[in-house]
């Protein structure tokens, strides 16, 4: 088990640096100019611009910025916004563990809402309630996620008064149950499905019938004979889910204004702040890779038979 | 080629019960043609057949549908008329939008930019995903090792932020550079998927019989296992095909991807955000149509992987 994380862990670090070396070059080989864009519609000085570029290392090539962002990024530096002339690493931590809370509620929501749907249909498979189930996971799917945000504010805060349209500042964790119900009805669907699927797959295996002739309590058949066995496919989903959450945050934040990463990543985005747009995906990238990682470990858990050598 | 897939399973339940003449042509059924038989009988593809042909021609032939120009702005008359549910396929059917142009014609017009960049970027997502993933998978070793941290390299990347990096870079944002930014990211659900299918084809009896009777590896590649392992690869692509136009529809929404001039529904989705408040239609009808386009390609994919793989069923 030991030697299996500490396998991970290492091939963990060409996909972490290959990843931000990807973003990097998005962002900075590609056309655009951040020390351009402070100017705004002015005309500026060319030679201006040049020192301007030359004090922030924008002139040298690009993998030596590369490497020197890198660098930085090892002793917890992440770079200086170049308008605002504030650490990086401080609007990160500002805005992360909104994104964080929003993303967890997204996730608890898409976990136990999906299960219990999932299993709901899949102990009745092809029943009308499970007919049902198929037909509001097609809709949840189909229905782009603003779409979904638009409407969920437009009827629970303007036309019902329930909640206020946006999320203030602070994002109280009660403001924050909306944007994560629409966060995360795209997961709730694929959660459901899978669960659906493999329960009434597994419904029908020898260790069901097993169960079910030894005359065990209905409980403990479904919660531990059924569940732990078809929850496989569904945590392999769930694996990769949080980082999805949280790079698809950028849509629901802006619908309701919370100031989490999406928004800063947004706002950086237009005045081209290449340090904030690396850092924070660099961020969400290392989640990503963490959550994959908890999971394959999950693996054995749920299913004895996988060993990790 | 196609008969190592056929799928016994009917038959062997019954063993000796039918007469042999009449188990004859259900054996001789490919994959495919299996795939086929299954598919005309059930109404969920022929729903999202006879919607996406609808589609389709409403993306080639516009002027079919409407003889009102979707960029013909009537200020004066029309502006936020509301929808004349009465009027079928009159410009003002589903009202005007705060320019007091035809959301109607807006709406048919935008069908183009929508689906074409759905089924472009379905389009070099397969092909650079199957080639990624055939080759990695075939050839396994350190080439397997490179491609696939590459492939893992492009997941780890977040889609939808991934592409708003790539698209704030231009100016000018054409329908092929939302195209190229989205085909640059998405490949590797494709090239996963492709690589699992071939690891299990190529230790195949007749891929054997193929390398024994001396064929070349582009032989073995291109006539054994490319035709065996798309099927798999066709089911994610027509899935994620849906995802595509619902990431267009995102991205322009959010300012950065097609814009104005470009008639799609996602820039219309934008535009009618302003006016959520004193009339939601000009934001809901385009919405209306990016999840009817979207609802039908996933119920074809779904309907596809069902009729290609009996276990689901």
């Amino acid at each position: 088990m030991g030697r299996y994380v500490a396998r991970r862990l290492l091939q963990m670090i060409p996909v972490f640096l290959g990843s931000t070396l990807l973003v990097f070059l998005m962002m900075y080989a590609l056309p655009g100019d951040p020390v351009r864009a402070l100017a705004g519609e002015q005309a500026v000085d060319q030679a201006q611009i040049a020192q301007v570029k030359k004090d922030l290392g924008l002139d040298l090539p690009i993998w030596q910025q590369y490497w020197n962002y890198l660098s930085g990024l090892f002793q917890g530096d992440f770079g200086t916004q170049i308008a605002t002339q504030r650490p990086v690493a401080d609007v990160i931590a500002d805005a992360f563990p909104i994104t964080v809370r929003l993303a967890l509620f997204a996730f608890a929501f898409t976990v136990i809402v999906g299960i219990s749907m999932g299993v709901f249909a899949g102990l009745k498979a092809d029943t009308l309630r499970d007919r049902g189930l198929l037909v509001l996971t097609l809709l949840l799917i189909s229905v782009p996620s603003f779409v979904l945000g638009f409407l969920a504010q437009y009827f629970f805060a303007h036309e019902l008064g329930w909640v206020e349209p946006n999320v203030s500042a602070v994002a109280a964790s009660q403001e924050l149950i909306l944007p994560a119900v629409v966060l995360g009805s795209l997961s709730l669907a694929y959660v459901a499905r899978l669960t659906r699927t493999s329960v009434a797959e597994n419904l029908r295996s020898d260790y069901m019938r097993t169960a079910v002739a030894k005359g065990l309590p209905k409980r403990r058949i479904i919660g531990v004979h059924l569940m732990r066995n078809s929850m496989i496919p569904v945590v392999t989903f769930l694996g990769t889910d949080i980082g999805t959450l949280m790079g698809g945050a950028v849509v629901t934040e802006g619908i309701f204004n919370v100031q989490g990463v999406g928004y800063n990543v947004f706002q950086a985005l237009k005045s081209r702040e290449g340090s904030t747009v690396v850092g924070i995906v660099t961020l969400i990238v290392v989640v990503y890779l963490v959550s994959s990682l908890i999971v394959d470990l999950l693996y054995a858990v749920l299913d004895p038979r996988i060993r990790y050598a | 080629m196609p008969e190592a897939l056929e799928t016994p399973v009917k038959d062997a339940t019954q063993p000796g019960s039918v007469p042999a003449a009449e188990s004859k042509p259900e054996k001789a059924r490919s994959l495919w043609s299996d795939a086929w038989h299954d598919l005309r009988r059930n109404p969920l593809f022929v729903i999202s057949a006879i919607l996406i042909v609808f589609l389709l021609t409403m993306a080639a032939f516009p002027g079919l549908f409407t003889s009102a120009d979707p960029r013909h702005a009537d200020l004066a008359n029309h502006y936020l008329q509301k929808p004349k549910w009465g009027n079928f396929f009159a410009p003002d059917w589903f009202g005007y939008d705060v320019q007091g142009r035809s959301i109607y014609a807006r709406v048919i017009y935008g069908a183009r930019a929508s689906i074409a960049v759905g089924v472009i970027v379905t389009v070099l997502v397969t092909i650079v995903g199957t080639v990624t993933g055939m080759l990695a998978g075939y050839f396994g070793g350190w080439i397997d090792t490179l491609l696939s941290r590459i492939t893992d390299i492009f997941f780890g990347v977040p889609f939808i932020l991934g592409a708003m990096v790539v698209l704030t870079s231009f100016e000018e944002r054409h329908v092929y550079v939302v195209i190229l930014a989205l085909a640059f990211l998405g490949w590797t659900q494709i090239a996963r998927v492709a690589r699992g299918s071939v690891i299990t084809i190529k230790q195949a009896d007749y891929v054997m019989a193929a390398k024994a009777l001396g064929a070349s590896t582009t032989r073995i590649l291109l006539r054994h296992i490319l035709p065996n392992a798309m099927a798999p690869v066709i089911v994610v692509a027509t899935i994620a095909l849906g995802g595509y136009i619902s990431a267009e529809a995102t991205l322009s929404f959010l300012g950065i991807g097609l814009a104005e001039p470009t008639v799609s529904w996602g820039v219309d989705i934008s535009s009618g955000q302003e006016q959520l408040r004193n009339a939601a239609f000009v934001l809901i009808i385009p919405s209306i149509m990016v999840s009817i386009t979207v609802l039908a390609f996933i119920m074809l994919g779904d309907a596809v992987r069902n009729a290609l793989d009996p276990k689901l069923r």
